[in-house]
């Protein structure tokens, strides 16, 4: 087995950056990704944002052209779907029935949407926003003067939005539970960012679940629980997403929530590796396990998989960061603010400008910075080295600078 | 195309060629250089790809910084009045011969 190549299933950050890494660790066996999609990997966050509305093309987001894996020797296989993973045999078998043995085999397949399967979803201009593909499926269905309805008032929903009102859509944005983003972020950020949506001319509407799509053969109208109808020529559906753990699962891995590994990305076969968001992983910060949606994360425990794999102990330890981008309110956030129970407030929420710093006690847990990019560094340092911060002290210097 | 040398924060340097229209960044990651990490990939969001012009000259000759740069690069100790974000440094043919360092980690 061991010249048999380092094998990566799923073609996107994760799977890249494992193989810059394990080339700039000094790895010079063979290198095979294999990716669902039929395009080179590609930056994902943009989908939701400027690729939906065409104002960036696919070629600029190009993680790596085709020149660098050329360069170093990464082959990759493109359109082609591993079908299973035989431990016995250290193989991988394709929906060809192509068998490719690997040494090392790190599952990097990523997560999917969470389909809603309501009445009238096969009708054309509905699509959900995972890959490229889907974004070209919506692009003929936008269009200014036209209305949209979003379903989910997560990040994606709410980037979705923000994007089809900029291309001069009347949008609406459909949400079950009480407020948006409730699932992530405290009700000050909720409240902060449904106002930024209804002052900018987006439609949101809480405690509504669709429940059936109307049309004959396009959409014309999303219905939802709480009675109402929303007309629409475009629908988005962006109510969360799944790990894709099935391959994982199907070989005896351990999977919950994700496929479980440590901070070097190792599953309990120790020829067998998972990084992304298809892993449940046990976070440094909140000593919990949990699974993540986020490049960063991708990124980071990519880079500690390959690190492994070459022989050195690089654990994942890097603190969680995120950022939404919509319309011009920039939010980057440092941290994770499960088990919150105090919010200090910097700046003004009417400026869109302003910082949410979370506190469990006087421990400081994370920080949503929105146009404050100031701010959001100081917290990733503070968190990342585990230094506190003085809440009262915090609490003061806000009242000065805006009392 | 146009030539690139790149001085890690180690002092190991790296000779490239490039075609114009890319960023520095994406040079930089294309070529295994250690020190850019790139977190968030060119969004203009992490200040990972902290690099020195040292040349007043060719500084000049990669335009303005925009507002949110500035701010990023503001946020960093080991930022000099030659710090640029490599992601925010579009290459043209007048950026032929340019000379990077690598900003250390901070």
């Amino acid at each position: 087995m061991a010249h048999s190549p380092i094998v990566a299933i799923g073609a996107s950050h994760a799977s890249v950056q494992l193989a810059a890494s394990l080339r700039q660790a000094g790895y010079c066996g063979d290198l095979v990704i294999v990716g669902a999609e039929p395009h080179l990997p590609y930056n994902r966050p943009p989908l939701s944002k400027t690729l939906l509305t065409q104002q960036v093309s696919f070629d600029k987001t190009l993680l790596r052209q085709q020149s660098f894996y050329d360069q170093h020797n990464i082959q990759l296989k493109l359109g082609a779907r591993v079908k299973s993973i035989s431990r016995k045999s250290n193989q991988v078998t394709l929906d060809s029935d192509e068998t490719i043995a690997y040494s090392k085999l790190v599952i990097a397949t990523g997560a999917d949407p969470i389909m809603l399967n309501l009445p009238g979803e096969q009708l054309e201009g509905i699509g959900y926003l995972r890959n490229y593909d889907d974004t070209q499926t919506l692009i003929p269905s936008i269009e200014e003067g036209k209305s949209a309805v979003v379903v989910g008032g997560g990040y994606i929903g709410l980037e979705t939005a923000a994007a089809l009102r900029k291309a001069g859509m009347i949008v609406t944005v459909v949400e079950g539970m009480e407020r948006v983003l409730q699932r992530v972020t405290s009700p000050e950020i909720s409240a902060f960012y449904t106002n930024a949506h209804v002052t900018r001319g987006v439609n949101i509407v809480t405690n509504a679940q669709a429940v059936e799509f109307v049309g004959q053969h396009r959409v014309e109208a999303v219905k939802c629980s709480n009675g109402e109808s929303y007309p629409a020529d475009v629908v988005v559906i962006g109510v969360g997403v799944r790990p894709n753990t099935g391959l994982a699962a199907d070989a005896g891995l351990n999977v919950t929530n994700g496929i479980n590994i440590d901070e070097f990305g190792r599953t309990d076969d120790p020829d067998i590796f998972a990084i992304g968001d298809c892993t449940n992983f046990p976070c440094h910060f909140t000593n919990t396990r949990m699974r993540l949606e986020s490049v960063p994360n991708a990124v980071e425990q990519a880079k500690s998989a390959a690190a492994y794999i070459c022989g050195e102990e690089l654990p994942y330890r890097a603190l969680p960061w995120f950022w939404s981008d919509q319309y011009d309110i920039k939010l980057q956030i440092a941290g994770i603010n499960t088990g919150f129970d105090d919010i200090v407030i910097l700046g003004n929420r009417e400026d869109e400008q302003f910082s949410a710093w979370y506190f469990a006690g006087d421990r400081l847990l994370a920080v949503d910075a929105i146009n404050s990019t100031k701010d959001f560094i100081k917290a990733k340092q503070l968190l990342s080295e585990g230094q506190s911060i003085c809440k009262q002290a915090l609490k003061q210097d806000n009242h000065k600078s805006h009392g | 195309m146009i030539k690139l040398r790149i001085i890690d924060a180690d002092g190991n340097e790296y000779e490239t060629q490039t075609d114009i229209g890319g960023n520095l960044m994406t040079v930089a990651t294309d070529n295994l250089i250690p020190g850019i990490d790139a977190e968030c990939g060119g969004a203009c969001s992490c200040a990972t790809c902290h690099v020195y012009i040292n040349d007043p000259k060719q500084l000049q000759l990669l335009g303005e910084k925009s507002d949110i740069e500035q701010m990023l690069l503001d946020c960093l100790e080991t930022k000099g009045e030659n710090s640029r974000l490599a992601c925010q440094v579009n290459l043209t043919d007048k950026q032929d011969g340019l000379v990077v360092h690598i900003a250390p980690q901070t």
